[in-house]
């Protein structure tokens, strides 16, 4: 109205100066930092312990190509979470997939590159059609996605044993298993990881620098402020779930690459274990904040323990409850730092302690 | 000022038993400040949905300019250049104030990278601090999630958001209820402002000083009709809150604010 600045205005708002940029602060924000600091922690304690053993690129290069197909799985998971979805069904999914590319190529025969990319773009398609079909059902049916998965959970691995009469299917062409199974870039770097690898950079990319990331957090973050202002929120859902089936479906053909079977009772964890991973890499099951970087940090902590624990002679059913103990910290962190920033981030984690109120 | 940019006639919606509203009319003009009072349960709110897209009337009609419009859906009504700051501010809390400010209208980048969804971010964070600077709400930190704002930050990005994106119409529902008093006075400050670019501020409120100090026009909504459409400069508190409670009710209510104008709306708000 007039020239002069109201002087409480400056008061009121932009106390706050951050001069880092968005992109940066995004990546390294929060949960997934201190999680790295964890993991290097670990990985240096098992080092001191072990040096011969554990603190070999030969023993590295196997907890990284073990983690690989969970870190494909977990890219979509990562996205889905963030919208504060869930996926049981990835498991399944990348089972069922398996099975439909195995049979497929069995169909067609040879063990040449033109049948292993049939293969690859039926495990692919395969995927993405229990992705819509999840998609579907949680954005315009309404159901609440644990239920919808859970349904598609089951529904997958049953299909895929109905196809397989429950009897794995263990030919799967040559040139799969030789090129991405066993292959090596460089000599030493597993196929199967370096793929992974490009998949996890691609998705962290889409995460974290387009319009697609930035609608994943919106819908997450409130679904109702993302509709006011025209975000297509359901057809945003049916996109995420479809992505993360689609990885599902890749994630098949590794699997059938790495194991040469379709390994139909192998897969009963996956979706828990690519789940624990998302959440301790810092992404929020309340939905909003989430990084593809922490996901890849949240699958090393549970796979390098598992290692550390085998080499340095501690029985390995430990791991499980050091992964428990690490999730449980993982989401009381994030829910401690959420309830603090609804209070406008006036109070600490002690005042939390101290006060125990809703308001402070 | 003859041609409303908005206007409302006869709008009636019943929920269950309940008459939200009842054959109202509603008038905003460009350039004015109206302010939109009545207790709870008189209908504001449903109005207010009503004319912003997310609630669809039983019977009446809505004039944009004296035409009749399609404003069925929030984007319809965003491309009129009609904006709305809810109660609830429909900020999302784990974006930054730019993000939210570009939320659904992000600016791409040329060619192959825009196609895949990269966008102009520098762009977006110049154009929202200019937006921030012209209501003087200096937001530094343009980078933080506004969840972790304080009451007064967010208000700021919400009505900034609102401000930047109407050309037409701004509906502020209680926009002050949640500040102190000086984030208060900063709030009224934008509204002048806003109505100074020309364009229509609709101002929902329970507190009737601010109410008298900021309108130029006062619509009293009662019971889902309006009882009242006055210039805030001829009544007083003791009276606005009598019309809202039916324990006064005016004749005058009938009469246009202003009396050249002329309105047919005007005789049809004491039915």
């Amino acid at each position: 109205m007039n020239a002069t600045k109201p002087p409480t205005e400056t008061v009121a708002i932009g106390t706050i100066a951050e001069p880092k940029s968005g992109a940066i602060r995004g990546l390294l924000r929060a949960q997934s930092f201190q999680i790295l600091l964890v993991l290097a922690v670990i990985i240096v304690v098992f080092s001191v312990i072990a040096p011969d053993t554990f603190a070999q690129w030969s023993n590295f290069r196997l907890v990284i190509q073990n983690a690989s197909i969970l870190a494909v799985l977990g890219v979509g998971m990562t996205f889905i979470i963030i919208t504060s979805g869930i996926d049981l069904s990835v498991g399944s999914v990348l089972v069922f997939s398996g099975v439909v590319s195995a049979m497929t190529m069995r169909a067609i025969g040879g063990d040449g590159w033109g049948v292993a990319t049939i293969g690859i773009l039926v495990s692919i398609a395969s995927g993405i059609v229990w992705g819509l079909f999840n998609g579907f059902l949680i954005a315009k049916g309404k159901i609440p996605p644990l239920i919808v998965t859970l349904g598609s959970l089951g529904m997958g691995l049953g299909f895929a044993q109905i196809l397989t009469g429950g009897v794995d299917i263990r030919e799967v062409p040559l040139v799969l298993t030789t090129s991405i199974g066993y292959g090596n870039v460089f000599g030493t770097v597993p196929m199967i990881s370096v793929i992974a690898l490009v998949i996890v950079v691609i998705g962290g990319i889409v995460l974290h620098f387009t319009r697609f990331g930035l609608h994943t957090y919106a819908v997450g973050s409130s679904e109702i402020a993302a509709r006011r202002v025209g975000v297509k929120v359901d057809r945003h859902l049916i996109a995420v779930y479809t992505l993360s089936g689609a990885l599902a479906g890749v994630a098949g053909v590794l699997s059938l690459a790495q194991f040469s079977t379709t390994a139909i009772a192998g897969q009963s964890q996956t979706n828990l274990n690519v789940i624990a991973a998302v959440v301790i890499g810092g992404t929020s099951l309340f939905g909003g904040v989430g990084t593809i970087f922490g996901t890849v940090i949240g699958l090393f902590i549970p796979a390098v323990l598992q290692n550390g624990f085998v080499i340095t002679g501690v029985q390995p059913f430990w791991q499980q409850v050091a992964v428990g103990a690490v999730l449980i910290t993982a989401v009381y962190v994030d829910q401690v730092r959420r309830s603090a920033a609804m209070r406008g981030n006036s109070q600490g984690l002690w005042r939390k302690f101290v006060s125990g109120g809703r308001r402070g | 000022m003859a041609v409303p940019v908005l206007e409302a006639r006869g709008l009636s919606r019943q929920f269950g038993h309940v008459r939200a509203l009842n054959e109202v009319d509603f008038e905003v003009f460009p350039g004015e400040v109206t302010a939109l009072i009545g207790d709870n349960g008189a209908g504001k709110s449903t109005l207010v949905k009503a004319l912003s897209g997310n609630l669809a009337v039983d019977s009446g009609t809505i004039l944009f300019d004296g035409k009749e419009v399609d404003m069925s859906t929030p984007s319809a009504v965003s491309a009129l250049g009609i904006e709305t700051v809810y109660q609830d501010l429909a900020l999302a809390p784990h974006l930054d104030p730019v993000q939210n400010m570009y939320l659904g209208r992000e600016i791409r980048r040329a060619g192959l990278a825009g196609a895949l969804g990269f966008m102009k971010t520098k762009e977006m964070a110049r154009a929202s601090r200019v937006a921030f600077d012209e209501l003087g709400a200096t937001v530094r930190a343009l980078t933080s999630p506004v969840g972790e704002m304080s009451g007064g930050q967010r208000q700021a990005v919400a009505i900034a958001r609102a401000v930047h994106w109407a050309s037409r119409v701004v509906f502020l529902d209680e926009p002050t209820a949640a500040l102190g008093v000086r984030q208060t006075q900063n709030v009224l400050e934008t509204i002048r402002r806003v109505r100074d670019k020309g364009i229509a501020v609709v101002f929902i409120s329970h507190s009737m000083p601010h109410v008298i100090e900021v309108s130029d026009r006062i619509q009293v909504l009662r019971l889902g009709t309006r009882v009242a459409n006055i210039p805030a400069k001829d009544t007083s508190m003791e009276e606005l809150v009598g019309l809202m409670t039916g324990a006064v009710t005016r004749e005058s209510a009938a009469r246009p604010a202003s009396a050249t104008d002329g309105h047919p709306a005007a005789e049809e708000t004491t039915r």
